[in-house]
């Protein structure tokens, strides 16, 4: 009953991870309890040794002149406590991830402006409420600081009595009313804009589904699932890691430059949400329901983003990649995926080999089945049923088939994937589970015979 | 004069007193904090580098769940009802809580409803993994089978706080000595009495929202699900109807502690109480007309949308005039820095930050940017940490005395204070770069890019968690001895509850006293 | 005892931890229940709540007998019932607000109207009716879907109707004897106060007779998409909500007939049920209105 088989220990990165973090720990409790002990004088300074007795002998409760003490040595430790994890991180960093990330990459601290209208309207709303924060922090922070400064018992100033006036209360409720209308004329432009769905050029219609993003191009043929494929090694920190780590998928969404996009988005059974930063558009994807958005790349380019609503295991695992490229190019690729629809459809008549099956039904197994019953086919227990020994891999063909085409009746997260992978997908996965992890049955399933039983 | 406690485990068993509840429901919070954090350490441990190191997917999001859970419904809002239940009837000059019978029912449910919720972590299947904020389907069609317990574990949580929050409207409605009307309370009662009704209003509604999960789940309806004629979403605005106005039940009680103990070290009144009183109303008010600011990216319609927006702008407005008033009362008095000083101020100024980024979150264009990413979750933590959770301990120190009769260390008061400013800053600063930078929340692994921040973040985490230890050891120390405490224990502070000695005797006013 | 003090704060209480016990054990059982185990924490969860409310009330009717409760005290119990018919009605807007988002928003989405109405594109064919007989699931995979609508509907002017009268009619009966409590006429207090409970029970009864119309005749089941869904809760809650309402103001008539409780000016046990028999009213006027009238 015990639920530790989520947790996983013994791993070796585990050690060298921890270890490094419970250094960095130690090192900054280290600093932090040093100010309390004299050799921090020996970082801030003797005189300041001094000074400090002197003012701890004139009063009973740290006033500010011991704090104002302490503020310096604050920044000496701040500087230290900052810098330490800093410089591990960049060590630590750097060994896990390699030369893949550039320096200019890391340590990004702004929002994208991205490389649409909508986004860089976005980024200036975003900086314009900024330095407005920013402002307003400087003054009301101000204030304080010079009264914490100023206005102290140690320095012996006597407290004023007043605590009350209209005057100031009313203008300090009418000047931030003031300045909220003043942010809220350009976000209201920005959100008709972003609302604006009208007279788009292209619709592409968006599915979430567990953990995977599905493109339909309506008017054409064409559709796939995009899914994650940074290798499991790399996850599992067995190889070195990948200049886009977990940005990374088998078949991007292609879309036309200059052309409004138009994206209907709703997922196949949880909430899911598709979102490119550089195309500032975040929406959820809701099963049952179809929300439209909405986008005009300006540049041709390769833009990543993340499923960004929690959607279960491998919620961080589904990214989003688009690739937007000139417009003759675009047309060509779209002619190209129809043509190679065309030809699986045609592979339905055909009878394969055993190896042939197999060999396909790994990768399909790898791409579309993996994230629940796991590379090694030993599911996750308790969520996911293993498939090496699996009653159904092992018992008659029909219930596979039933299983793997219709979907499992109890349990909605195994998917009907008769509507997702071709019939040769489908007979390739289902030979492919039925001899491998040691289930050595060693039959195959056709094509066609995945058609007949879908019509029956 | 009236009998002491009883002797034995039976006293904390059976007792009615004010005080004896309000400190079970103190070391139940702290329990439970602790218990909170150590989730948070491991999600920290976890995403101190990119790959999966210590914990897998599912058991991750089972932490992150657990741990938005233990820390909103066991931490901070126990910790304030058991200010309350120490502070309200002296501040006021009753003699005990308006209905002690059920002030202690109360407390004990809240035991037992957490043991219910920890114990799905050895279920099958494990424990609730769907986020604190439990989106429908995630959390109905494709749930653990522990998600029953979590909903029953939640319906009596609920029922603890409807009447710990009807029991805190009746004392200060009725228990109030002759003389004590009400613009004469001290702020900290005002804010308690608004969030007790914002308490008895949303906490039926949550139970509402978990009943129809449990139908959609066991009984067949069709709430939720779009095929049945329901809608997702609908989950969402149920939830957040509650959800919004629970966050503000998590702050407008330290807005009350903050405005107790900023005017006794700065020696000098508060300023603007009345406009303090007015703008929480103004708060609790608003509270409950923003709450699709949390699904802007939903697909509302524009109407909705621009609605939203506005009034959650509207927000920072009587929050400002409190954080103006706070910087007011403070400006020419005659400040000392004593330990719950230290964290009011730090309070205010963290605080403020936090509301700056709640404010750039309000701006729904912006949002879409921001929403479920590390910016996120940087807000929620600077207005939940240094604002909850330090109001909380500020008021601890500001009353412990008083509890106690004992004066904590100051020293150590201090430690705790600096470790836990720079933990909390070094956790929490680094997440607003991430999320900006784009990393979404609730993600075991990311990419590369946002390794650096993130391993800064965790060991931030660590130390703000040592501090707490610090905070733990100090408190325990007092308790058992120390310097003795003055009955006035500061320098003159305003209230009842400093009329009385050091400690409090067991049954404070068994007459009312005179108000002046 | 704080005799120093007007105000009675007992010395102890045992019944606390043992309600909590119950209530644990109710809740614990509940879920255990529900997730396919045994039922009997549930119902030694359950009777042992009542076992302690029994002595609880009790202890409350004899300190106040005893003299012990002030005008003070007996003011917090105002307030206290006062808040938790509050906290009800909120739980019940809930529900309300549910029917209300799903009529003017859910259902036009789907059916094709408004912001997202290219939500149609998944459910071809669905329209917007209500109430609503054909569920979108039903509307695209016709006869093989697992969510069908109900065949028919209850017709509000029958059952409802007669329902309304009656529920109508017991706000006034107990009213009507709260009069003659005051004015101390024991005789016709307990003659109205029964009659309070008779239509109580009468409205109960005809409740589960209209239920098993709709589950066995019309079709109309907790299952059969949003309209029986909405339906069901927000009735059967009420409906829940006059049970107790009935068993309260029973256990009233009985203090008042076995055990000669209340008096002209001190009777807050019977005035306590009878605001929670008229809140009780009041959501079934909505009801009638929003989920009947409206709905048919
Ligand atoms: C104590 C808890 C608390 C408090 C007080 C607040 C306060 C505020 N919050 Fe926050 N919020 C949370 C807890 C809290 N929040 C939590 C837990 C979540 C995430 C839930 C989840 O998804 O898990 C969240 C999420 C959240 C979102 C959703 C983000 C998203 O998911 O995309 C938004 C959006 O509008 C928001 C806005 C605000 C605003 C405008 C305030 C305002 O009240 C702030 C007002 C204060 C100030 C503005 C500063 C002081 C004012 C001045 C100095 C005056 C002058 C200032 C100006 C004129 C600018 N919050
Ligand atoms: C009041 C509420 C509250 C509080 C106090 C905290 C406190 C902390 N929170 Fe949490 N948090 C939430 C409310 C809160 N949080 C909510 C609502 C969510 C959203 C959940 C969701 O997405 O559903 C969230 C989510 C959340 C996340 C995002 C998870 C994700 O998206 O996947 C992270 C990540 O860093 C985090 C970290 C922390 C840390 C490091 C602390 C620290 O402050 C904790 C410090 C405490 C301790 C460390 C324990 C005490 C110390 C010991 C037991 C001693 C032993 C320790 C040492 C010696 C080091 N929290
Ligand atoms: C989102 C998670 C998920 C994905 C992806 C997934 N499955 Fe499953 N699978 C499940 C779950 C959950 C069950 C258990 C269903 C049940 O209990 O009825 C299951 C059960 C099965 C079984 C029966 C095993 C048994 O012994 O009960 C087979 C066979 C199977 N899946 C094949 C596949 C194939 C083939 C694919 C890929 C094309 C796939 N699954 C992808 C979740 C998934
Ligand atoms: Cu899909 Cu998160
Ligand atoms: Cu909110």
């Amino acid at each position: 009953m015990w639920n530790i088989s989520g947790v996983n220990v013994g791993q070796t990165p585990v050690f060298r991870n921890s270890q490094r973090l419970l250094q960095g720990f130690a090192i900054l409790l280290v600093t932090a309890l040093r100010p309390k002990r004299t050799s921090i004088c020996c970082v801030a300074g003797p005189l300041q040794c001094d000074r400090r007795k002197a003012a701890r002998e004139n009063n009973k409760y740290g006033d500010l002149q011991a704090m104002l003490m302490g503020l310096k040595r604050l920044f000496a430790f701040l500087f230290l406590s900052i810098l330490t994890p800093m410089t591990f991180a960049q060590q630590a960093a750097s060994e896990a991830v390699g030369d893949a990330v550039g320096e200019a990459e890391r340590w990004g601290v702004n929002m994208t402006q991205g490389v649409t209208e909508v986004s860089r309207t976005t980024y200036d709303l975003h900086m314009l409420i900024f330095w407005i924060c920013v402002v307003i922090g400087i003054l009301v922070f101000g204030v304080m600081f010079y009264s914490m400064w100023r206005h102290r018992k140690s320095k012996g100033y006597q407290a004023s009595q007043f605590h009350e006036s209209t005057l100031v209360e009313l203008a300090w409720t009418i000047v931030p009313t003031l300045i909220l209308i003043g942010m809220a004329v350009p976000a209201t432009k920005t959100l008709y804009d972003i609302y604006d769905t009208k007279e788009a050029d292209l619709d592409i219609m968006i599915t979430g589904y567990q953990w995977k993003w599905k493109y339909d191009y309506l008017g054409s043929d064409v559709s796939f699932f995009s899914n994650l494929s940074t290798p499991q090694a790399q996850i599992h920190n067995e190889l070195p890691k990948s200049e886009n780590y977990l940005l990374e998928v088998d078949e991007p969404l292609v879309v036309p430059v200059n052309k409004k996009v138009r994206f209907l988005i709703t997922a196949n059974d949880v909430i899911h949400a598709w979102w490119v930063p550089d195309l500032a558009v975040k929406k959820d994807a809701i099963p049952g329901f179809v929300n439209e958005a909405w986008t005009r790349i300006e540049e041709p380019g390769i833009y990543r983003g993340q499923c960004a609503e929690l959607c279960g295991k491998d919620h961080g695992f589904m990214p989003v990649v688009v690739k937007a490229v000139p417009e003759d190019e675009y047309h060509s690729w779209l002619n190209e995926r129809a043509a190679a629809a065309a030809r699986i459809k045609e592979l339905t008549n055909k009878t394969f080999t055993f190896d042939e099956l197999y060999a396909r039904g790994e990768k399909v197994y790898n791409s579309t089945c993996v994230a629940c019953h796991q590379a090694n086919g030993q599911g996750v227990p308790g969520a996911f049923p293993a498939i090496a020994g699996s009653k159904v891999a092992t018992g008659p063909m029909d219930g596979h088939l039933s299983m793997v085409v219709n979907g499992s009746s109890k349990n909605p997260a195994m998917q009907a994937f008769g509507a997702q992978l071709s019939e040769v997908d489908i007979a390739a996965v289902i030979t492919y589970q039925r001899s491998a992890f040691g289930n050595n049955m060693g039959d195959t399933v056709q094509p066609i015979d995945i058609l007949n039983f879908k019509n029956k | 004069m009236a009998h002491g406690p009883k002797p034995g485990f039976t006293r904390w068993l059976y007792t009615t007193n004010h005080k004896d509840i309000g400190s079970m429901y103190l070391w139940f919070s702290f329990a439970m904090f602790l218990l909170g954090g150590c989730m948070a350490l491991v999600i920290r441990a976890e995403l101190f580098q990119p790959g999966l190191q210590i914990v897998q997917p599912e058991f991750f999001n089972q932490m992150t769940t657990m741990h938005g859970l233990i820390m909103v419904f066991g931490a901070v809002m126990p910790a304030f009802v058991g200010l309350a239940n120490w502070m309200i009837p002296m501040m006021i000059g009753a003699p005990d809580m308006a209905l002690p019978r059920m002030n202690n029912w109360s407390f004990w449910i809240l035991p037992f409803a957490f043991a219910m919720l920890a114990s799905t972590l050895f279920m099958e299947g494990g424990a609730p993994n769907f986020g604190w904020t439990f989106y429908a389907p995630l959390s109905t069609e494709y749930a653990p089978p522990s998600v029953t317990f979590f909903i029953f574990s939640i319906h009596i949580m609920g029922a603890s706080s409807i009447m710990g929050a009807i029991n805190i409207v009746a004392t200060i409605l009725n228990m109030r000595a002759p003389g004590m009307t009400l613009m004469k309370m001290p702020l900290f009662v005002w804010t308690w009495l608004i969030t007790a009704y914002l308490l008895i209003a949303v906490m039926p509604v949550l139970a509402g929202v978990v009943t129809m999960m449990l139908m959609d789940i066991h009984f067949g309806t069709s709430f939720f699900s779009a095929a049945g004629g329901g809608d997702p979403v609908l989950f969402q605005h149920v939830f957040w109807f509650f959800g919004h106005p629970e966050v503000y039940i998590m702050i407008l009680p330290a807005f009350g502690i903050v405005s107790a103990i900023i005017p006794t070290f700065a020696r000098k009144p508060l300023f603007g109480y009345s406009s303090m009183v007015y703008a929480t109303a103004s708060i609790a008010f608003l509270s409950f007309i923003v709450w699709a600011h949390h699904m802007f990216t939903v697909g509302m319609p524009i109407a909705g949308e621009l609605f939203f927006m506005y009034a959650t702008m509207l927000i920072a407005v009587p929050t400002g005039v409190k954080v103006f008033n706070w910087v007011t009362t403070m400006f020419r008095g005659s400040m000392t820095f004593e330990t719950p000083m230290l964290f009011a101020i730090a309070f205010v100024i963290l605080f403020t930050i936090g509301g700056f980024s709640g404010l750039m979150l309000a701006i729904a264009p912006a949002d879409f940017q921001y929403h479920d990413t590390y910016f996120v979750v940087a807000h929620f933590h600077y207005v939940l940490v240094p604002g909850a959770i330090f109001s909380i301990t500020a008021g601890v120190y500001y009353w412990l005395p008083k509890w106690t009769g004992h004066m904590y260390n100051e020293t150590m008061g201090k430690v705790h204070f600096w470790l836990a400013f720079i933990g909390l800053n070094v956790t929490f600063f680094p997440m607003h770069f991430v999320g900006l930078a784009g990393m979404p929340r609730r993600i075991p692994d990311y990419a590369l890019q946002f390794a650096d921040f993130n391993q800064i973040a965790s060991v931030g985490a660590f130390l703000f968690g040592a501090a707490q230890l610090v905070f733990l050891f100090n408190v325990v120390r007092t308790v058992r001895g120390g310097g003795k405490a003055t009955d006035e224990v500061w320098e003159n502070p305003q209230g009842l509850e400093w009329t009385v000695p050091s400690p409090a005797p067991y049954h404070t006013f068994s007459t009312p006293p005179a108000v002046r | 005892m704080a005799t120093e003090s007007s105000y009675y704060v007992p010395e102890q209480s045992r019944l606390p931890i043992f309600a909590t016990i119950g209530l644990f054990l109710t809740a614990f059982g509940a879920a255990n229940w529900i997730n396919g185990g045994s039922a009997y924490i549930f119902f030694a969860g359950a009777l042992s709540m009542a076992t302690v409310l029994w002595f609880w009330f009790a202890a409350v009717i004899r300190e106040n007998m005893a003299g012990l409760n002030s005008v003070q005290l007996k003011r917090s119990y105002v307030w206290g019932m006062g808040w938790f018919i509050f906290s009800e009605v909120m739980f019940f807007a809930a529900f309300f607000g549910a029917l209300y988002y799903i009529r003017t928003f859910a259902l036009p989405w789907l059916g094709g109207e408004g912001d997202r109405g290219s939500s149609n594109m998944l459910w071809e064919g669905f329209q917007n009716t209500w109430p609503l007989m054909v569920t979108p699931e039903q509307a695209v995979s016709g006869e093989s879907a697992k969510v069908v609508g109900p065949k028919g509907i209850i017709d509000p002017w029958h059952l409802p109707l007669l329902n309304t009268f009656l529920l109508l009619a017991s706000s006034v009966t107990v009213h009507i004897a709260h009069v003659f409590l005051k004015k101390n006429k024991r005789q016709a207090f307990n003659l109205w106060l029964g009659i309070t409970v008779v239509l109580g029970a009468a409205f109960l009864y005809f409740q589960i007779e209209e239920y098993m119309e709709a589950y066995k005749h019309l079709g109309l089941t907790l299952e059969s998409g949003i309209y029986g869904t909405t339906f069901f809760m927000l009735t059967g809650f009420h409906g829940a909500h006059v049970t107790l309402g009935t068993i309260m103001l029973l256990i009233m008539l009985l203090r008042s007939v076995i055990a000669h409780h209340f008096k002209p000016d001190d009777h807050f046990g019977f005035e306590a049920a009878s605001w929670y028999w008229h809140f009780v009213d009041v959501v079934w006027v909505g009801l009638f209105i929003f989920v009947y009238v409206l709905g048919a």
